[in-house]
Parts: structure tokens; C-alpha cells; sequence
């Protein structure tokens, strides 16, 4: 049998498109999750705050998953768990999965279209390599929530974060909770990569201290952690010298960034940004290998899960309009990132598969205030969006309508960071 | 009296600014985007309250924990004394969203509420 579609991953993206190539009509859907259930990252992320854009209620992490979990079942898309994709190769018409479990072995599955969600992973300390010894007790942030969340481990009891991101901060107010004490929140940047939202109710509901222009200069400790020592560092992070302070502790986590899981992505031969490390894609986002679409922290690294699960709803229209074959490749416009701005995604659009706007997506390099983001088609200016404050750790979505970008038979559409005009 | 506050309602953490010209808790609330900023503004100086997301042991489940969360925001104050009451629970699955895992937390008249469907194995 060739499937229609499937989807590498089960977490919000793979559901969340699947649920959209069904209802866009296209039968044969498979969807290929490696963990024990589906849902992905959300089923250890057990804090409020998620949905209240797509659902308008502020639910858990797996009580959103089970929100499209309750969909894929009752659309009756079935799923195989505890399996592992190791392998897509391109065959044309077709693509083969190869892939792996306990009851099957090894097997191959073909389909006419595959949709890439495997999301991201943490960086460890191997990726920031901080001087000094390696010894139990240091985890990435997102290790720690799944011991404490699903496995019921607690990882110790005098607790230093590096890293100011999402899961660090979340993980600051669980091990708080839990009965640790946590001594600080190291950032090297001057500013923090995390949402304001959780620095108030993680770091200050509990009197943590986020000290930011700091990072570990040394672990201490052979075979369990003892302590760190933690410097300031200067505006071009360099270290100062004297100083230098050693905080005691017996678990050092980090939440230093996330990496999109692309290795499959890569060895298939999709084309590649190297400013989001995950794949160029279109409005719907197709790859560029036609049939392969991506979606998710596998594009580039969201920080909210709603619109993770916007984006796969892309993804699912664009595939099922593959599958009858009404999906335009004529690319009519490239974007790019001007001065301010990290990435831009989609990187490509083709104007004819646009309904009534195209949302672009970007991240800015460093804290803006009271400025605009512009997009331009050549020199002239096509659309603003003002914002407050445009921070790295807060992505920017900047919607286009369609009929705006219908003035323009093609070219290239670039973002900039400026001054508002008065 | 004037006050600054990031709302934590949403991930949008609007700047608020809180005034209460008087000091009569007539409060003056500018900078949010939504009218869930205002509501959270003046509950936050008046009366903080949290969810609080956390966990219980589960017996015979696919895991050995179970997630939920206080079905209403508790106040600040007692989030320590409820996660000493919630770490005391035990259940057994079959466990489904939304099911009570302790009615009435600290007599708060808030219930503790699963927040993952957990089949038994």
C-alpha cells in the first residue's frame, strides 16, 4: 500500500496537520511517533499557559495534546508508536520511511507525501563547553522536567540554571516547588531568552535572582557537581576579571538554546537555512524536495505551541493539496532578513496557493524599543508592524494580506528593524 | 499610589501601569491590550492568586505520575501548604482529564483536577 501522507512525529505539529490533511479530504494518513503516546514535548510540560490563542482558555501541556489527540482518534487517523524513523529517501512520485520497532523490526513504508515534524532538541554541555570537570548532576533543563513531570525523580536539591529560556525558567519554579532551592539563573546575554510572563511568575513569585551578563566559568566537583563558579562577562561576553564567585550546589541545569532534529531532513537532501538549522520552506511549507513539507520546532524553534500548531495546519493544507495535485511551485516571492532581523520564515511564497494572507514569521537580533518592523519589495515599503518592544526571546508574526502582495508580479520581500515614523 | 506590572494572563506580558489616584482602591489600569489585563492588575495587588501545575504518584499507570493542577488560581500565600497537601495523594489509574484528585484544597473551596487521560497498565 502507498500511503498519501506521513507524518514523522506525533507531537503538536505531526497532530495538528494531520488533523488538517483529513479534513482537507486525503484518506490515507499515517502518523509515525517514536515515544510510548502520542503529543511530543507537551506531555512533560505540565504548566498552564498553552491554547489561549488557539482554544481562548489557558490549558496544560497535556491537556492541549489531548485536545488534538481527541481529533486524530476521532477522525480516525491511525498512528504507530514506539517507532523510529531512521531514514526518507526521495524515489520521486514517492518517498520511502524507513523505520523501526519492537514488533515490526525494520520496515520501509512509501507514501506520495511526507510531512516532517520531529521538532528540536536541548543543547547540552558538550554544545557551550564549560571549563572544568564532568560529573553527575548536570542536566539540560528539559532531562529535568521529564524526570520530575513523568518519571517522578527528583534531580537534587541546590539547584544553579544556566540559561534564561523557556524551560529553564519553568524549571526554576518546579524544582522551587518541589522542595529545592534554587541559588540563581545564569544569562549570558544582557537581556533574557525567555518570555517576560515567566520571568515574573517562575523567577520573582519566588524570589529567585536572574542574573543576567553572567555565565559558568568552571564545574566543580568529580563525581557528583559541588558547586560552580560564575563571572560576569563584559559587553563582547568576555569574561571579567575578579568577578569570579563559586555558588555551591548539587545540580546544574541548562537551558541554553534548542537545536531542530533535522539529521533525517538533511540525509534525504532538502535544502537547508542555516539561519533557523532547519529546511526552507513555502507558504504552505513545502520543502523544496516536492511532496516533503515541514512544519514546527523542526522549521525553526517557536516559543509558543499555538502557533506551532498554526503553522502545521499549513503544512497540512499545503501536503493534501499536493496529494490531488493543485499545489502551485511557481515561486513568486523570496524574503530576507534586513538589519534587526535574525531569519524570516517562510523563505519562499507562492502567490497562487495564498487564501488571504501570509504570515511571516521572524526573530530580531537584540532588544528593540518604540521601533517598527518594515517589509519592503525593492525600495518600496509594502507593510509595517509596530511593536513596543521587540525582544530575541518574543517571535514577531507579521501578517501580509494577499491583496497586498498581488501588487507585485515578484521579487524579493525584506524585513527591517527602523524608526517609527511620527 | 503607582504601580508597574508585567501581565502574566497570556504570553503577551503587557506592561501595565496601575494607579490608584486616592489610594481608595479605585484603580486605573493602562498599558494592557485585553480586558483580562485590567482583572489580573488588581487582583494582583489586592489578592494574588497562581495555578499551581504539578503532580501525584499514580499506581498502575503508564507512568508513575500523574499531572494536575488547581482547577481555580490559589492564593500566593498558600502555594507552599498546597503542594504539601498534593504531594500527600496517591491515585490509581484509570485517570481522565478533568477528574478530581482532591476536592476542597486547604478549604479553599478549589479542587485539584487531573490534567492528563492515564489508561491503566
Amino acid at each position: 500500500m502507498i500511503y498519501d501522507i506521513v507524518i514523522l512525529g506525533g507531537g503538536p505539529a505531526g497532530l495538528s496537520a494531520a488533523v488538517q490533511a483529513k479534513k482537507d479530504g486525503v484518506e490515507n494518513i499515517l502518523i509515525l511517533e517514536r515515544d510510548r503516546e502520542l503529543g511530543g514535548i507537551l506531555n512533560q510540560c505540565i504548566h498552564n499557559g498553552f491554547g489561549l490563542h488557539t482554544f481562548n482558555e489557558e490549558l496544560t501541556g497535556p491537556e492541549y495534546a489531548a485536545r488534538y489527540i481527541k481529533q486524530v482518534v476521532d477522525l480516525g487517523i491511525p498512528y504507530l508508536l514506539d517507532t523510529m524513523v531512521l531514514d526518507m529517501t526521495d524515489h520521486g512520485e514517492t518517498k520511502i520511511i524507513h523505520v523501526i520497532n519492537e514488533e515490526s523490526g525494520y520496515m520501509t513504508i512509501e507514501t506520495r507525501s511526507a510531512i516532517l515534524t520531529m521538532g528540536c532538541r536541548e543543547r547540552t554541555s558538550g554544545a557551550i563547553g564549560i571549563p572544568g570537570y564532568r560529573p553527575s548532576g548536570v542536566f539540560t533543563a528539559g532531562t529535568a522536567q521529564r524526570f520530575i513531570n513523568m518519571e517522578g525523580y527528583m534531580p537534587g536539591k541546590e539547584v544553579v540554571i544556566l540559561g534564561s529560556g523557556d524551560i529553564g525558567l519553568i524549571m526554576a519554579r518546579r524544582m522551587t516547588l518541589e522542595g529545592a532551592h534554587v541559588n540563581a539563573v545564569c544569562e549570558l546575554m544582557p537581556y533574557s531568552n525567555g518570555l517576560v510572563r515567566n520571568i515574573v511568575q517562575c523567577l520573582n513569585d519566588y524570589d529567585i535572582p536572574l542574573k543576567l551578563s553572567h555565565t559558568i566559568t568552571f564545574i566543580h566537583g568529580k563525581d557528583r557537581i559541588e558547586g560552580v563558579t560564575v563571572a560576569q562577562v563584559d559587553d563582547k561576553l568576555k569574561v571579567i576579571p575578579g568577578t569570579d564567585e563559586f555558588i555551591p550546589c548539587d545540580t546544574l541545569l541548562l537551558s541554553v538554546g534548542l537545536i531542530p532534529e533535522n539529521e533525517i531532513t538533511v540525509n534525504a537532501g532538502v535544502e537547508m537555512d542555516n539561519r533557523t538549522n532547519g529546511s526552507i520552506v513555502g507558504e504552505l511549507r513545502q520543502t523544496t524536495m516536492p511532496g516533503v513539507f515541514a512544519c514546527g520546532n523542526v522549521v525553526h524553534v517557536h516559543d509558543l505551541v499555538d502557533f506551532v500548531s498554526e503553522e502545521a495546519v499549513l503544512a497540512g493544507k499545503g501536503a493534501a493539496k499536493y496529494v490531488k495535485g493543485t499545489l502551485d511551485t511557481n515561486v513568486t516571492f523570496t524574503t530576507a532578513n534586513g538589519d534587526g532581523i535574525g531569519y524570516v520564515v517562510p523563505q519562499q511564497v507562492a502567490m497562487k496557493n495564498v487564501e488571504e494572507n501570509v504570515t511571516f514569521y521572524m526573530r530580531v537580533r537584540q532588544v528593540f524599543e518604540n521601533k517598527v518592523v518594515n517589509a519592503y519589495i525593492g525600495d518600496q515599503l509594502i507593510a509595517t508592524k509596530k511593536e513596543k518592544k521587540l525582544l530575541p526571546a518574543e517571535m514577531v508574526n507579521f501578517k501580509i494580506a494577499k491583496e497586498v502582495l498581488e501588487k507585485y508580479p515578484a521579487g524579493e520581500i525584506r524585513f527591517v528593524v527602523e524608526e517609527a515614523q511620527k | 499610589m503607582k504601580k508597574e506590572l508585567t501581565c502574566i494572563t497570556c504570553p503577551m506580558g503587557c506592561q501595565l501601569t496601575v494607579v490608584d489616584k486616592n489610594d481608595d482602591g479605585n484603580f486605573e489600569v493602562t498599558g494592557n491590550t485585553c480586558k483580562r489585563g485590567p482583572k489580573y492588575a488588581i487582583n494582583e495587588l489586592t489578592n494574588p492568586t497562581r495555578v499551581i501545575p504539578t503532580t501525584v504518584v499514580v499506581r498502575n499507570g503508564m507512568l508513575p505520575r500523574l499531572p494536575v493542577k488547581t482547577a481555580e488560581p490559589i492564593p500566593k500565600g498558600q502555594i507552599f501548604e498546597a503542594m504539601k497537601a498534593i504531594n500527600q495523594v496517591v491515585v490509581d489509574a484509570p485517570v481522565k482529564i478533568g477528574d478530581v484528585v482532591i476536592e476542597n484544597l486547604l478549604g479553599l473551596g478549589i479542587n485539584v483536577v487531573s490534567t492528563k487521560n492515564m489508561d491503566r497498565c
